[in-house]
């Protein structure tokens, strides 16, 4: 019942979200709180991606730059070769984040820890040296893209683009809500306190690890595919950048990561401080806040945001939205 | 996919299992059948292998020559969640419950994830475990917050939420008082008039003797007695085991 009515409550947010974004679009003229709004909204559905494995499972993935990467190279490659629209990138990215989370996962995804950690880091070192010697997508220096026209409702690409990551969020988080108020969650969080009793107890570890290393792995890939035509541009080193997952893991440790709200806010919350020192100081004293807020949480509030709210989530991790 | 075993054969089989660590050979060619319904003691000085054994009996290890038949069923190459899944569960040595957890949300995961029928809401078959456990008043507690005594008593009820036919108690009462252990052993064996076999690991002789129908004693990885309470107690080699010669 009370599930039930919590579930109201979510979708009808989503959909007042993604009414006001829309409504915004067709509004506002300046195209630049659509180009700052952009990356905030990008950083939210990556801080929540990554909290799926990282958060629920507690399986620290430092690789959300090489699924971001491949995401952005995907629709980058699928553009040049057949021209495909923005829905069909976005979705082959999905398609292909899921596939590289299940390679990766089969491979990695014993190892705990340090250890997983490291070779996540490893994993966007390879690609980045693939896609940087691969001609096609214009190899290190990187390839410049032509926008194709906008489509009505929308006057800029920008604003289409804010609209279809605003899209991209809600369904991140709508997913990262049903897995965290399903039985997978509950695996999950058996898991991430102890491994072997959570086999023991008949949780099949490596089959969720798995799940939740797909499922994140594709939501990644799929925030990255706008990105190249975000930027009209993509190389492989601003693709791969290393902080992608320092972002993404500072987010979602920041904002707390037991409830799905937790990296919306941490994302929120940094996204927004970075976009104002970008412009306001420099954009290089992001990196530098970045750290400082990292260190301040890990020591003043563990739990992040969220458990500083409701010091209940100290405690629990699972529940209600 | 369980084949049906016929009525008197062994609820368990361990067929000559060797398990070694490096060059440290922790259990050497052990053979032993759990009939079903069984209560059986296991003991054995520490470092005698007691808990490698029911750690390749769970699955958390897997031994290196030797088969473990379940229920006429191989399930020597099986992950300890298929095992869970078939019935068997264990406790700790040192508890290991979920720490972000109520003590219910614990006995929840072994509800949701060892597929038993569901024709009872699934918090009602927890907390009917907890009732059973003395634990029903913790029910919405953090397991940091439990006793010694409760947390073990959690162990179990986790284990008894995966509805096993076997059940592995590895230390249960180490570190509780005279009276908690009166408390841990009256509900083991009430669980065991259930039809539950159990296997329990104990130091403490008097819930041994008080507790087995039969004790097997380990000793640097090989059965030295096997039989009787009172008979493998009143075995020298036990004796010697345990107390040194």
């Amino acid at each position: 019942m009370m599930k039930h009515r919590n579930s109201i409550v979510f979708w009808a947010g989503a959909a007042v979200f993604l009414i006001a974004v829309l409504s915004m679009t067709q509004i506002v003229r300046n195209e630049y709180p659509f180009f700052a709004g952009y990356v905030i909204l990008q950083f939210i559905a990556l801080a929540v991606a990554w909290s799926i494995l990282g958060g629920y499972a507690g399986y620290v993935n430092f690789g959300t730059n090489a699924f971001f990467g491949v995401g952005v190279y995907t629709a980058v490659a699928l553009f040049k070769a057949t021209g495909a629209p923005l829905v069909v990138q976005i979705a082959a990215a999905a398609v292909v984040g899921m596939t590289l989370g299940f390679g990766v996962g089969l491979l990695t995804l014993r190892m705990r820890g340090i250890f997983f950690s490291i070779a996540t880091i490893a994993l966007a070192i390879i690609i980045e040296t693939f896609v940087m010697n691969w001609r096609f997508v214009g190899g290190a220096a990187g390839i410049q893209i032509q926008r194709p026209p906008v489509m009505a409702p929308f006057d800029s690409y920008v604003k289409m683009l804010f609209f279809v990551q605003a899209l991209l969020v809600v369904i991140a988080v709508s997913i990262a809500r049903y897995i965290q108020n399903s039985r997978i969650g509950r695996g999950l969080q058996a898991l991430r306190d102890d491994e072997l009793a959570a086999e023991c107890t008949g949780v099949p570890t490596l089959k969720l690890k798995l799940v939740a290393c797909m499922i994140s792995g594709a939501l990644i890939s799929a925030a990255g595919a706008p990105a190249a035509m975000y930027l009209q541009y993509a190389d492989p080193s601003s693709a791969f950048n290393l902080s992608y997952s320092v972002s993404a893991l500072a987010m979602a440790l920041i904002g707390g990561t037991a409830h799905w709200i937790g990296p919306v806010l941490g994302a929120i919350l940094l996204g927004s401080t970075q976009q104002l020192l970008a412009v306001t100081i420099s954009s290089e004293v992001n990196v530098l806040v970045l750290g400082i807020m990292l260190v301040l949480f890990v020591v003043g509030a563990p739990k992040g945001i969220i458990g500083l709210l409701r010091p209940r989530y100290r405690l629990r991790a699972g529940g209600k939205p | 996919m369980t084949p049906a075993a016929a009525p008197d054969a062994p609820l368990l089989q361990v067929g000559a299992i060797t398990k070694t660590f490096g060059g440290f050979t922790a259990l050497d060619n052990i053979s032993v059948d759990i009939r079903k319904g069984e209560r059986f003691g296991l003991i054995g000085p520490n470092g005698s292998g007691k808990t490698t054994l029911i750690n390749c009996i769970s699955g958390a290890l897997r031994p290196q020559v030797g088969s473990v038949v379940f229920c006429g069923e191989d399930i020597t190459q099986l992950p300890p969640h298929l095992r869970a899944r078939r019935g068997i569960a264990r406790s700790f040595q040192i508890p290991r419950p979920f720490k972000s957890m109520t003590v219910l949300e614990n006995l929840m995961v072994g509800l949701d994830f060892a597929k038993v029928d569901s024709s009872q809401p699934e918090e009602d078959v927890a907390m009917s475990i907890l009732t059973r456990m003395g634990l029903a008043s913790k029910a919405s507690a953090s397991t940091d917050t439990l006793s010694q005594v409760e947390l073990r008593k959690m162990e179990l009820a986790r284990a008894m939420a995966v509805r096993p036919k076997l059940l592995i108690s590895d230390e249960a009462m180490a570190g509780l008082s005279s009276s908690e252990v009166d408390e841990v052993l009256d509900l083991l064996i009430s669980l065991g008039e259930e039809d539950i076999t159990i296997i329990m690991i104990e130091h403490i002789m008097q819930a041994v003797m008080r507790f087995s129908e039969r004790v097997m004693c380990l000793d640097a990885g090989k059965i030295i007695a096997l039989g009787a309470p009172a008979e493998v107690m009143g075995n020298k080699r036990v004796q010697e085991a345990y107390l040194g010669t």
